[in-house]
């Protein structure tokens, strides 16, 4: 009873909610354990965005996922040679 | 042409056998013309499950071999007229179908049924590969559990990446406890469908008539206070394209979640 209390006024977290929190971060983890393709895919479409504002070294670039404990971040390293002059002041 | 459709969960044991049987079944009655291919060959399942285990002379992998026609290989149901069995080989393996045969036998099906039912075996691998090579549609079958829906999650993403016309997954999620789910003990269908962004095509309480019926070797759906068959056959006439709501499962909802409904606290 005192268990059914505390879920009416929303003190513990249901067993549901643990599965459905769960569940979210595994999907996250899986989903990004995406294939080398898709990354590179989207490395060939960042430099292509980038390079419209500025000089970058492609080769010197690293683009991952990264994965913490609850969240999962693209991390993009991308050294810049030099800025566009059409580009500055816009 | 009829639609080839393929039932499907990666996860075993979540009922694909069971609701291919039933959606069969539930399709022949309403006058379809029906017929369920087992693809999981070397675990031959879904003729017990109809209790036609008796009448297996020829398989799939006895067709597409050539040892015998198609015609030969249907096994007729007992008791609908126009509902027919495909039965899986139980001395073979995957890999003596390929996708290519499997296409070319769905095909072949298509031209002569309304519907043709592929009760796709567990797993990623080279039987579930065959099993959807020829399918339009896909049925993802799920239990409101973690590592159900992950591995349903897996699956969609393998129907979405196939190449050729297809229509995307459908979700049944099955065995569901509505007590469990009022009470906050298990998944609710709607965080099941945001989490997995695909349509649902219908919901399956659990239901002790399941294990009866699959001793006598009749589907449910032929029993009249079945819940699951009542729900089964409510997702035959949507796969026919009739707007059917889905089932209240809330009816057998407790006291105390209708009250905690009701009265605003909780998720609704």
């Amino acid at each position: 009873m005192l268990d059914l209390i505390s879920r009416v006024f929303g003190r513990d977290h249901s067993s549901a909610d643990i599965a459905r929190e769960r569940l979210r971060l595994v999907l996250v983890h899986d989903r990004t354990n995406v294939s080398p393709q898709f990354l590179e895919a989207l490395k060939e479409e960042l430099i292509e965005v980038i390079s419209r504002y500025m000089e970058i070294e492609e080769e010197g670039m690293d683009v991952t996922l990264q994965t913490a404990e609850n969240q999962v971040a693209l991390v993009a390293n991308i050294p810049v040679r030099r800025m566009k002059r059409a580009a500055v002041g816009r | 042409m009829g639609q080839v459709i393929v039932v499907t969960s990666g996860k075993g044991g979540v009922g694909k056998t069971t609701t291919t049987a039933n959606l069969g079944t539930a399709l022949a009655q309403l006058g379809n013309r029906v017929v369920l291919v087992d693809a999981d060959i070397g675990l031959r399942n879904l003729d017990v499950v109809m209790g036609l285990e008796n009448r297996i002379v020829y398989d799939l992998v006895d067709v597409v071999e050539g040892n015998a026609r198609l015609k030969q290989a249907l096994i007729k149901d007992k008791r609908s007229e126009n509902l027919y069995l495909l039965a899986a080989a139980q001395t073979r393996e995957k890999k003596d179908v390929s996708a290519e045969q499997m296409k070319n036998l769905t095909d072949q099906l298509a031209r002569e049924f309304d519907f043709v039912l592929l009760d796709c075996p567990a797993g990623i691998e080279d039987g579930f590969k065959n099993a959807i090579a020829g399918a339009q549609k896909a049925i993802i079958v799920a239990n409101p559990e973690v590592s159900s829906v992950r591995d349903a999650d897996r699956v969609i993403g393998l129907w979405d990446a196939q190449e050729g016309e297809r229509s995307p997954a459908m979700l049944i999620v099955n065995r569901v406890r509505p007590r469990m789910v009022a009470r906050g003990d298990m998944l609710e269908i709607d965080d099941m469908l945001e989490m997995l962004a695909v349509d649902l095509l219908g919901v399956v309480p659990e239901d002790d008539h399941i294990i009866v019926s699959t001793n006598r070797g009749e589907p449910a759906v032929y029993s009249r206070d079945s819940k699951a068959g009542k729900a089964f056959h409510n997702i035959a006439r949507r796969l026919m394209g009739e707007a059917v709501p889905i089932l209240d499962l809330e009816a057998d909802e407790s006291f105390w979640a209708r009250f905690k409904r009701i009265v605003g606290f909780g998720r609704s």
